[in-house]
């Protein structure tokens, strides 16, 4: 029996953090690094470790809180997707000039592809505006064992550390060797020091000259410097990789038998760059090809331009991932081989599109809110409901919280000339505390006119049900106080407030034209649909197959397939009508009210 | 130049982080699993690392989370024996499993000349010319047998009888190992763990002639 064992590389990095004495972890859901928090709860369980987990409200507060236990003396990491740091930006570039006592790590988790986010944005690049020096890891096991040296780094120079790990080292699973759990024995001692912890622009000024000078010592710290793989020879050639672009590298090394020709050099510390790495390549090699994701980090701090190759010359693909095929291309043709004829996976198309899960309520929702405004304008949020937009009813989606500014915006831009058209925003409750309440306060002090749903099923179901402030747990469970979302947005100013379960949905639709008529007349109005997320349900072993049936009377229309679009409902080609998938059906019934010759029947 | 052969000391050293080597020397197997949302790719992919660690290999799988989760395709990616990279590339696949039908179009160019395609569909479909084709109506098999969502379990019992595995050849394990996996996720017994392996047995059972 061995002690290895399967670990995602989000759970490989929540060991490694708990392993390395984090005592305070706090986070925003998000894909790919949802995972994370979760985990390192688990693994406090397992050891038994006194730790403060949470899931936060937004990424800016997560960061605020992680920060502080660390300038109080403690470990601490905050962990989100690239497009929260984007959120948690503020305190991210001015923790870098206060530095910390103790370790601070924060995990931004890239997208390259990008397979579930807005954008392909490298943390990296945020990281060297901010001078944070960051971590690269290639696989799983490299992100545990990073998550340690972070710590190290951090507490060694006192600055925040970044461990940047990618879609394909967080969702990637290896057999680990797991290291054993370090007991912490520390204490919160916060040391005053005004000039520091609120330090006016002129002390400001001096931080950034430390933090400059902090950045060119760990530019040799030789825990984290590049590696060259394969020692021996003296090739005039030379790779250089980091991420999981290196781990197809180092594959593809050994398959393609160009170990003895062409040097392989492993970079986890992409910034700052070493220096004496950046002599040693120049110095050796007459050719350098940088493989990194997603922007030239790396290849932007070796400076010869006629000897180095990469994303800023063009001879690797500027946007997207670095797919292994395209790094098989690239090494072949470093290395003088014949590029092999293999192209590139095309899928045949990408197959089904995604939709809302059978039995989720916001499906009705959005059925609803194209019965009640067919001619209106339907901005969105990021959540599974971005989904809507198969069903016509999501027309924009920006960025967290954009939903309720973007309908104020599309009012103020009709009035200006002269229209009024009805507005209906979607958002869900988890997005709703996240970014969705300050746009809601402004809206209303405007005097703004749009119908706000807010998408209430208690969970951040997107990102695997993480718990929101409205569901009353905690990160690891536990009871917390819940938060009054009615209470909440009548306390925005929104005199218009109603809830109602959108799988009603002949009530629901009569709801919704109420409010459109108060938010023509008198401004924001916000319906609250509610109803639990059918996977939670589902979980909960509430499905009921065979509970609907589809009669004689269906015509083959088409309308319940094209415009409710349950994947349950199934169009056979062949017989010209409607059947129910029994593998799939929850027995919710909605659709019974969306036929129009009344084929749908409960059983 | 000094400087320079005290800087190549620093960086030429050997790479601690790595892979290490099986115990059945020389094995690599190469598996893509494909799907839809909620038909159990993830936790069929996790079976066999799982199975493969307790035999004593390296493994590296890749999955894709998200969107896909609600109704979307699902592939995971899965590579047993000395691997770096977690993806497998176009070409490569010994092994091509797939839960839904029209997904064979999508991902059958992974499959290696010579591989084998397992496909849950009533009938055969076309997939071309230098692969071997098995299908089995799994949909139509967990419906009956009263178990709808273990269709995974279904036709990974029907891959095992169809190409076998161990140190016979074909899986990197033989199909005990999958029913010892399954008992140590199931905690050792219960009616989940009996309705596991019932449905391993009901794929055995029909891809054996
Ligand atoms: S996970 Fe929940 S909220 Fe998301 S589509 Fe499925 S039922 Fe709807
Ligand atoms: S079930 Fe009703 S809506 Fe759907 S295709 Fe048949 S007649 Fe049309």
């Amino acid at each position: 029996m061995s002690d290895l064992i399967l670990m995602q590389g989000n759970d490989a990095i929540a060991r490694g953090l708990v392993a390395a004495g984090c005592a305070v972890a706090a986070s925003y859901p998000g894909t790919p690094a949802s995972e994370i928090l979760s985990s390192i709860d688990r693994w406090r369980k397992k050891c038994g470790a006194t730790m403060h987990v949470e899931w936060a409200v937004n990424e800016k507060v997560a960061l605020e809180i992680a920060y502080t236990a660390a300038i109080a003396g403690l470990r601490a990491a905050v962990s989100m997707k690239q497009v929260g740091l984007n959120v948690a930006s503020d305190p991210f570039l001015s923790a870098a000039y206060l530095g910390v006592t103790g370790g601070f790590l924060v995990v931004s988790a890239d997208d390259p592809g990008p397979h579930s986010s807005q954008t392909e944005q490298d943390s990296r690049l945020l990281a060297m505006m901010a001078k944070v020096p960051v971590l690269d890891p290639a696989s799983p096991a490299q992100a545990m064992s990073l998550a340690g040296t972070g710590f190290d780094l951090s507490e060694a120079f006192g600055v925040p550390v970044m461990l940047r790990p990618t879609t394909r080292v967080c969702h990637a699973s290896q057999d680990v060797d797991a290291p054993p759990f370090l007991p912490s024995v520390r204490e919160a001692r916060f040391v005053k020091d005004p000039a520091r912890w609120a330090a006016t622009p002129l002390f400001r000024r001096k931080l950034h000259d430390r933090l400059a000078e902090k950045i060119e010592a760990i530019a040799s710290w030789p825990a984290t410097a590049p590696i060259r793989v394969n020692p021996g020879g003296s090739p005039a050639k030379a790779v250089v990789a980091s991420g999981v672009a290196f781990s197809h590298a180092r594959e593809l090394f050994g398959e393609l038998g160009i170990s003895d020709r062409i040097a392989l050099y492993q970079v986890t510390q992409p910034y700052p760059l070493h220096a004496a790495f950046i002599d040693h390549l120049l110095e050796t090699y007459a050719e350098i090809l940088v493989l990194e994701e997603s922007a030239p980090v790396i290849e932007m701090q070796i400076a010869d331009r006629r000897r180095v190759r990469g994303r800023m010359t063009g001879a690797v693909p500027g946007t997207g991932e670095l797919l292994p095929e395209i790094v098989e291309r690239l090494l072949s043709r470093f290395a003088g081989l014949p590029v092999q004829g293999r192209t590139l996976s095309t899928g045949g198309g990408r197959g089904r599109r995604p939709t809302l899960c059978p039995g989720c309520a916001h499906r009705s929702s959005f059925y609803a809110i194209r019965k009640a405004a067919p001619a209106g304008i339907f901005p969105s949020d990021i959540g599974c409901y971005t989904l809507g937009i198969n069903l016509g009813a999501v027309d924009t989606v920006l960025c967290m919280g954009a939903a309720v500014s973007q309908a104020a915006g599309f009012d103020y831009a009709n009035r200006l000339s002269g229209k009024q058209v009805d507005i209906v925003a979607t958002i869900g409750d988890s997005t709703f505390y996240h970014a969705g309440i300050p746009p809601l306060i402004d809206a209303v002090v405007q005097g703004a006119r749009f119908v706000l749903v807010i998408l209430d099923n208690g969970t951040t179901a997107m990102t695997g049900n993480q718990p929101t402030p409205g569901s009353g747990i905690g990160a690891g469970g536990e009871i917390t106080a819940a938060i009054d979302m009615e209470g909440l947005v009548r306390a925005c100013g929104v005199s218009f407030c109603r809830t109602a379960n959108p799988d009603r949905l002949p009530e629901f639709v009569a709801l919704l034209k109420e409010a459109l008529v108060h938010s023509r007349e008198r401004g924001v109005a916000v319906v609250i649909a509610r109803q639990p997320c059918a996977m939670v349900a589902f979980a909960a072993g509430g499905r009921d197959p065979g509970a609907i049936a589809i009669t004689a009377e269906c015509n083959g229309c088409r309308h319940c397939v094209d415009r409710f679009e349950c994947p349950s409902l199934v169009f056979d080609e062949a017989a010209n009508r409607v059947r129910i998938d029994e593998m799939t059906c929850t027995g919710c019934g909605v659709c019974v009210h969306v036929c129009p010759t009344g084929a749908i029947r409960s059983a | 130049m000094r400087r320079a052969v005290r800087v190549a000391l620093i960086f030429e050293r050997e790479h601690l982080v790595g892979v290490s080597g099986g115990k059945r020397n020389g094995l690599r197997q190469q598996v893509v699993l494909s799907g839809v949302g909620g038909q159990g790719i993830l936790f069929l992919s996790r079976l066999l690392a799982e199975a493969a660690i307790a035999c004593g290999f390296p493994v590296l799988t890749s999955e894709t989370h998200g969107m896909a989760q609600r109704g979307g395709v699902v592939v995971s990616h899965l590579k047993v024996g000395g691997f770096d990279s977690p993806l497998v590339r176009t070409g490569r696949a010994d092994l091509l499993l797939v839960l839904k039908e029209e997904n064979v179009a999508l991902h059958r160019e992974f499959l290696a000349d010579g591989g084998d395609l397992i496909v849950n569909a009533p009938i055969r479909p076309d997939a071309g010319s230098g692969v071997r084709v098995h299908a089995v109506d799994g949909d139509a098999l967990a419906l009956s047998a009263g178990v709808p969502h273990a269709v995974n379990l279904i036709l990974l019992g029907y891959a095992f009888a169809r190409i076998g595995g161990g140190e016979a050849g074909g899986f990197f394990c033989a199909a005990g190992e999958i029913r010892d996996a399954l008992s140590r996720r199931h905690g050792g017994s219960g009616s989940r763990l009996a309705a596991s392996l019932s449905a391993l047995d009901l794929g055995i059972a029909h891809g054996t002639w």
